[in-house]
C-alpha cells in the first residue's frame, strides 16, 4: 500500500475513471492549464485534452447546468466548483434540475454528475469562504452527498460517485488536501456510497461525525483512553443516503451518543442523525445525546474568534465526559 | 397580413419569405412555401390546428377540475412550435420550459400521453410526476418541460457539448420566454455555446409579457433579439413568430449552421399568447388591453396559414373542415384517454427518487404511516 495525501487519491480516482470511461469529463474553473485551484486535477488536461477537461468561465450556475443537460445526454460530467462556497450560485440547477429529473420526467431521465469541491471553513478566509454545504444538500431527496475523511476512502468514494447513476454531491476539504495522508491500496477498489465506518471501536460512547470531525473524534478518543473513556468512532462517510443501521448498531452497543460536525448547528446533519437514535434506539440510551458543532454565527475573521466558533477535539472530549456524566 | 404587423419590425432573416406581403401573391409558386409539397404544408397546418383544439380542450376540462395545479395555454403561438419543430430529424433535442403542451405534440407525443399527464394519470408521458409543467418523452429526445424561467438554457448548453463531444451532427432546439433575456442563465448558456462553438439553437418565443411584465417594462434593450449580438458566433436574428413558414425557414437555416458550422443561433420569434399567462389570470388581465389582444387575434397564425394554402389552391374549405373536425376528435379522445387512465400506483411514490431505489433504512421514517407500508 502506498501513503497518499488526500489530494493525491482524489487525482488518482479521477484520472483512473476518466481512462476507465470515455464519457466522463471534468467541467470547472481552473481545472485545466491552471492544474486545478486546489491542483486536485493536475496532470488531467496534458493527458485527456480540452473536450475532456474543460476550463469553465466563471458561471456556476451555467456550467452546472451545462454538466446535468450533458448527463441526461448520456455523458458522466464531474463538475467542480472551486469551492462549495460559490456553488450557492448553481444550487438551483442542483437541486431544481439534477435532484429532480428522475422523478418528474416518470423515471426516465437519470442525471449521472458529479458535483465536487472543497467544503468548510480553511483558516481565517472570514464568513464567505467558510461554511459547510452538506446540510443544504442532504435535505434534497434525488441527491447523495458524500463528505470523505481519508484519501483511502476520498478514492474509493470518488470513483463510486462517478460511476452511480443519480446525482452526487461530493464535498471534500481544503484542509484535509494535504494534511490528510493515509494507505491506499494499489490496486482497484471502490469504497460502497451510503455505508458508515467504524473507524475507531469502542464500547462507551459512539461519536457519529464525517469529513474533518473524524478526525477530531479520533484525537479525543485518545485523550479519553487515558481517563478509561473507550470511544467509538463512526464515520458517516456518506450523509445522504444516511447509514442508519450503522447508527443504531453502534449507540444500542454504547447506550450513548455524541454527534459532531463542522457546520452551523439549525437542521444540520447531526440533528437528523439524533432524530434517528430517537426513533430507532431510544429504550437504549443512557443518557441524552450530546451535540458538538460550529457555532451559529457567520465565521468572522479575527484568529481568536475563529477558534472559538470551530468545533475541535477538546469539544468533542468535553461532550463525551458530558454524556458520560463525567464533566 | 394584418394590423399587428405594424406594430412589430419587420423580420430581418435576409431571404425570408415575404411574410407580411399578403398571402395570396404568391399563389401557386412553390418557392412562397419553401420548396415544401402541397401535403407537407397541410401537415404543417393539420399539426397547427391539432395543438390549438387540444389547449381549449385543456382549459374546457381544467375548469371543471380534472386539471390541477399550473396550466400554461399555448393557444395564439403555434406557428412557433410547428415551424420550428417539424425540420428537426428524429435524433437531434428539444428542450423547453413550462408552457410545453403543444410543443410536445409537436415533436410527437401523443395527445393522449400529453393529456393524460395533464391530469396527473399513471399513462402521462410523465407517468404523472411531472403534470403541465413536466412534459418528458426520451424516446423523442423530449428532454422536458422545466419550470424554474431560464435554468434550462444550461441543460440545452449540455446537451450542444454532448453533441459535439461525440463528433455528431444534431442539434439541440430550446424554446424559451421573452422574460429570460434578463437572467443571468441567458448569458451563462449563450456565452459557452457560443465560445465553444455549440450546435444549439436558442428560440426565445416573444409573445411579449412574462406574466403581466410587458418585456418593455424590464429589459434595457429595444430589441430583444440584439442581446445576442455580445456573442461572437452566435447569428441572432428575428422572425415573425405569427408566420409558420418564417419561422420554419430560420430554424431551417439555424439547423444547417448547427449541423455544418457547430454554430449557435438566437431567433427571436414575434408572437403573442391569446389566453391568460395560466390558468389563473384572465385573457386580457390588468396589464394589457382588450384591443391588444384583438389586434393580435386578427394575426391568427392558423387563420392566415389556411388563407395562403387556399389562396395558393393548396387546400380547399372541405379539406380544412375535415382537419378541423378530426383535430376536434383528437382533442375529445385525449380527454376521454386521460379519464380511463389510472392514478399512479401508490407504491410508485419513492420509485423514481433514485434510480438505485431508496433506501430501506431513511424509509423506517415513514413506518408509523401504515398506508404507506
Ligand atoms: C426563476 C423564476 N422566477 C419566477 C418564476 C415565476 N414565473 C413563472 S412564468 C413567469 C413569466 C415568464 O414569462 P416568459 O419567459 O415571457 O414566458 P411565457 O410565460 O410568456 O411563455 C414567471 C415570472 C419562475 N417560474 N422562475
Ligand atoms: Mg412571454
Amino acid at each position: 500500500m502506498a501513503v497518499l495525501t488526500y489530494r493525491e487519491a482524489l487525482n488518482d480516482a479521477l484520472r483512473e475513471e476518466m481512462e476507465r470511461d470515455d464519457s466522463i469529463f471534468i467541467i470547472g474553473e481552473e481545472v485545466g492549464e491552471y492544474d486545478g485551484a486546489y491542483k486536485v486535477t493536475k496532470g488531467l488536461l496534458d493527458q485527456f485534452g480540452e473536450w475532456r477537461v474543460r476550463d469553465a468561465p466563471i458561471a456556476e450556475l451555467g456550467f452546472a447546468g451545462l454538466g446535468v443537460g450533458a448527463a441526461m445526454a448520456g455523458l458522466r460530467p464531474i463538475v467542480e466548483f472551486m469551492t462549495w462556497n460559490f456553488a450557492l450560485l448553481a444550487i438551483d440547477e442542483v437541486v431544481n434540475a439534477a435532484a429532480k429529473m428522475f422523478q418528474m420526467s416518470g423515471g426516465q431521465y437519470n442525471v449521472p454528475i458529479v458535483f465536487r469541491g472543497p467544503g468548510g471553513a480553511a483558516l481565517q478566509l472570514a464568513a464567505q469562504h467558510s461554511q459547510s454545504p452538506e446540510p443544504w444538500y442532504s435535505y434534497v431527496p434525488g441527491l447523495k452527498v458524500i463528505a470523505p475523511a481519508t484519501a483511502k476512502d476520498a478514492k474509493g468514494l470518488l470513483k463510486s460517485a462517478v460511476r452511480d447513476n443519480d446525482p452526487v454531491v461530493f464535498i471534500e476539504s481544503e484542509i484535509m488536501y494535504n494534511l490528510v495522508r493515509d494507505e491506499v491500496p494499489e490496486e482497484e477498489y471502490l469504497t460502497p456510497i451510503g455505508k458508515a465506518e467504524v473507524k475507531r471501536e469502542g464500547s462507551d460512547v459512539t461519536v457519529v461525525c464525517h469529513s474533518k470531525m473524524v478526525h477530531q473524534a479520533l484525537a479525543a478518543a485518545r485523550v479519553l483512553e487515558k481517563e478509561d473513556i473507550d470511544v467509538e468512532v463512526l464515520d458517516l462517510r456518506t450523509v445522504r443516503p444516511l447509514d442508519v443501521g450503522a447508527i443504531v448498531a453502534s449507540v444500542k452497543k454504547t447506550n450513548r451518543a455524541v454527534v459532531a460536525e463542522e457546520g452551523w448547528p439549525m437542521c444540520n446533519v447531526g440533528a437528523q442523525v439524533v432524530d434517528d437514535i430517537q426513533r430507532e434506539a431510544f429504550d437504549s440510551l443512557d443518557a441524552p445525546v450530546a451535540r458538538v458543532n460550529g457555532l451559529d454565527v457567520p465565521m468572522p475573521y479575527a484568529k481568536n474568534l475563529e477558534k472559538l466558533a470551530t468545533p475541535n477535539a477538546d469539544h468533542v472530549a468535553a461532550a463525551v465526559r458530558h454524556v458520560c456524566y463525567a464533566d | 397580413m394584418s394590423a399587428a404587423n405594424a406594430d412589430r419590425s419587420t423580420a430581418t432573416v435576409s431571404d425570408a419569405p415575404a411574410g407580411d406581403a399578403p398571402a395570396g401573391a404568391s399563389s401557386g409558386d412553390p418557392d412562397a412555401f419553401l420548396g415544401l409539397s402541397k401535403e407537407e404544408c397541410v401537415e404543417l397546418l393539420r399539426e397547427m390546428i391539432i395543438e390549438r383544439r387540444f389547449e381549449e380542450k385543456a382549459a374546457e376540462v381544467y375548469q371543471v377540475g380534472k386539471i390541477g395545479g399550473f396550466c400554461h395555454l399555448y393557444i395564439g403561438q403555434e406557428a412557433v412550435s410547428a415551424g420550428s419543430i417539424s425540420p428537426l430529424r428524429d435524433d437531434d433535442y428539444v428542450v423547453t420550459a413550462y408552457r410545453d403542451h403543444a410543443q410536445a405534440i409537436a415533436r410527437g407525443m401523443t395527445p393522449n400521453a400529453v393529456m393524460a399527464e395533464l391530469y396527473g394519470r399513471a399513462d402521462g408521458c410523465s407517468k404523472g410526476f411531472g403534470g403541465s409543467m413536466h412534459m418528458f418523452d426520451k424516446t423523442l429526445n423530449f428532454m422536458g418541460g422545466h419550470g424554474i424561467v431560464g435554468s434550462h438554457l444550461p441543460l440545452a448548453v449540455g446537451v450542444g457539448y454532448t453533441i459535439r463531444y461525440r463528433g455528431g451532427d444534431q442539434v439541440c432546439l430550446c424554446f424559451f420566454g421573452d422574460s429570460v433575456v434578463n437572467i443571468g442563465a441567458f448569458h451563462e448558456s449563450m456565452n459557452m455555446a457560443a465560445r465553444w462553438k455549440l450546435p444549439v439553437i436558442f428560440l426565445l418565443e416573444n409573445n411579449r409579457y412574462g406574466m403581466g411584465t410587458d418585456f418593455r417594462r424590464v429589459a434595457a434593450v429595444k430589441e430583444l433579439k440584439d442581446r445576442g449580438r455580445a456573442y461572437d458566433g452566435l447569428t441572432s436574428l428575428d422572425v415573425d413568430g405569427m408566420d409558420v413558414l418564417a419561422v420554419r425557414q430560420a430554424v431551417e437555416e439555424a439547423i444547417e449552421r448547427g449541423r455544418n458550422e457547430k454554430t449557435p443561433s438566437f431567433i427571436e420569434a414575434r408572437c403573442f399568447r391569446y389566453m391568460g399567462h395560466s390558468m389563473a389570470d384572465p385573457m386580457h388581465g390588468t396589464y394589457r388591453t382588450r384591443e391588444e389582444v384583438e389586434k393580435w387575434r386578427s394575426d391568427d397564425p392558423i387563420l392566415s396559414f389556411t388563407r395562403q394554402l387556399m389562396d395558393a389552391g393548396r387546400l380547399t374549405e372541405e379539406e380544412y373542415q375535415a382537419i378541423d373536425r378530426e383535430a376536434k376528435e383528437i382533442a375529445e379522445e385525449s380527454a376521454a384517454f386521460a379519464d380511463r387512465s389510472p392514478f399512479p400506483d401508490s407504491d410508485a411514490l419513492y420509485r423514481y427518487v433514485y434510480s438505485d431505489g431508496y433506501p430501506d433504512d431513511m424509509r423506517r421514517r415513514d413506518a408509523w404511516r401504515k398506508e404507506l407500508r
